[in-house]
């Protein structure tokens, strides 16, 4: 029957499902796409960070990720032509990173588990670590939920109902921050923003209201995690791959289902 | 004493200034509406009013627990957020179905409440906006042209219905307008606005002003005409003013 570290596995896919799925529906609505790839990709740097100065991983990821998502949010706080800066910042965090971790003696080697995940290693401390973030994330949105709605359909709109835009933004912020350093052992920095997006996606089909996408969401990342760990084991593939590429199967099911609905 | 006044206010945006010593207010009950060419700031002072600009001298004084209802100039649903139109009323405070439905029935689109915001048509999607603005029992209205993207019916409607709500409800409305037929039919008073104030006061005052004049030519006196038979009753004042300073005498005829 399953072997232990597959039930690691599990939980730790689906801790990390019941965040990005919710948040992701947030990328997906405010076109943050790009914004969950800088983001991310900002984590490897801090992976190497905290390596070289013998930090915990999760602690440099954190720290590294929260930093680029802060700039990130300033700069589109200015005005700045976000598709270009958002371009120059996601890949230069992800050459940077990859260059500081060439300098830590013994990380070679193991580079992939942090680009592509290392899901099958989770270990029970990684575990409450995985679903201490996940839990803070779904809190967070669940206790701003409405005031990040309405940020998110309209500032003014919010404004005028006596929000602060700019703090439910730097929530999401920060709920990104959170995703990142928990998704990197499971999917990998450079499919996390994958992750937050692709079960959103799928969800969109199928979903009537912001709650329902948002909980549909959870849902198929989770069941992708699980469908991904079954065809990673069945055909010995990676496993953070496998995961991204059920989710994507799911997406295209969901689109197709939609598009045959309405015609 | 007035819901809501700008005083001596200025605004700056990206280091232009776009107001420059505004003053108006709005009083309990009345219909203002704000004319000027694209680019004069009216959005601004709107937006300035709503306290989503800092200003960068003067101030905006509002009546102690003023309640303001905003219909803004261009909502965008996205289409990936899924957002029925019983879940866009109750955002951010949720509204019980039968506030829902009083709402919608008032703004005359009871059919559209399980519809889906992206499918709706210009005018359903401006009345469903009205209706959300209304649920918060406003003392003040704010409609930052509000009929953009309607035909000329729909518009016509729209105007008559915030007319509706003005006198069922009481509330006071403040709108920015491009149609300058309908402001001259619709408002109890005009402010026209060039980023700074040029005139303001009554239509018939307005249209005749000078002010209003070199900046929309004399092609309006048609509307004006239009405006006179339902509106043909004494003002406290008929001279042209220029600045804000007495408009508050002809706040009551109208009531």
């Amino acid at each position: 029957m399953f072997d232990d570290f597959l039930i690691r596995a599990a939980l730790a896919g689906i801790g990390v499902a019941l965040a990005a799925g919710p948040l992701g529906a947030f990328v997906v609505w405010r076109r943050m796409a790009y914004f969950g790839d800088a983001t991310s990709h900002a984590a490897i740097l801090g992976v190497a960070l905290a390596l070289a100065s013998d930090l915990p991983v999760g602690l440099g990821t954190l720290a590294v990720a929260l930093l680029m998502a802060l700039t990130v949010s300033s700069l589109a706080a200015r005005g700045w032509a976000m598709d270009t800066t958002l371009g120059v910042l996601a890949h230069s965090a992800l050459a940077f990173g990859l260059v500081a971790v060439s300098f830590v003696p013994g990380v070679r080697t193991d580079l992939s588990a942090y680009l592509f995940g290392d899901i099958l290693a989770v270990s029970a401390a990684d575990l409450v670590f995985i679903w201490g973030g996940a839990a803070l994330v779904v809190a967070l949105l669940i206790w701003r939920w409405s005031a990040l709605l309405t940020s998110t359909l309209n500032e003014d709109l919010a404004h005028a109902s006596g929000l602060d835009p700019d703090r439910e933004r730097l929530i999401l912020t920060l709920a990104l921050a959170l995703t990142v350093a928990v998704a990197l052992k499971v999917v990998g920095a450079l499919l996390i923003a994958a992750m937050l997006i692709i079960p959103a996606a799928a969800a969109r089909g199928l979903a009537r209201t912001p709650e329902s996408m948002a909980v549909l969401a959870a849902l198929i990342g989770g069941a992708a995690t699980l469908g991904g760990l079954q065809l990673s084991l069945l055909y010995d593939t990676p496993a953070g791959p496998s995961i991204v590429a059920a989710a994507a199967l799911a997406f295209a099911a969901s689109a197709t289902l939609g598009k045959l609905r309405r015609t | 004493m007035s819901l809501i006044a700008a005083h001596r206010l200025s605004i700056r945006l990206g280091g232009a200034e776009v107001l420059t010593g505004v003053s108006m207010s709005v009083a309990a009950g009345e219909i203002v509406t704000i004319v000027g060419p694209n680019g004069s700031g009216k959005s601004t002072l709107l937006r300035a009013l709503l306290g989503i600009l800092p200003s960068a001298g003067g101030e905006v004084t509002r009546k102690p627990g003023l309640r303001i209802g905003y219909v803004p100039q261009k909502l965008h649903i996205d289409r990936s957020l899924p957002l029925t139109v019983r879940r866009f009323l109750s955002l951010p405070q949720r509204r019980s179905e039968a506030e829902a439905r009083t709402a919608l029935e008032r703004v005359g689109v009871p059919e559209v409440r399980e519809r889906q915001m992206a499918d709706l048509s210009g005018g359903q999607f401006q009345r469903v906006l009205l209706a959300r603005a209304l649920l918060t029992t406003p003392d003040l209205l704010i409609l930052d042209e509000p009929t953009q993207g309607l035909d000329q019916p729909g518009e016509a409607a729209f105007y008559r219905l915030i007319e509706e709500v003005r006198s069922e409800t009481g509330a006071a409305v403040l709108m920015v307008s491009h149609d300058l037929h309908v402001v001259m039919s619709a408002s109890d008073r005009v402010i026209c606005l060039n980023g700074h104030v040029c005139c303001q006061g009554t239509p018939r005052v307005v249209s005749n002003a000078p002010e209003y004049r070199a900046l929309f030519g004399l092609g309006t006196q048609g509307a004006l005409a239009l405006y006179q038979h339902s509106h043909d009753h004494d003002h406290t004042h008929d001279h042209a003013h220029p600045h804000a300073h007495d408009h508050d005498a002809a706040e009551h005829d109208h009531v």
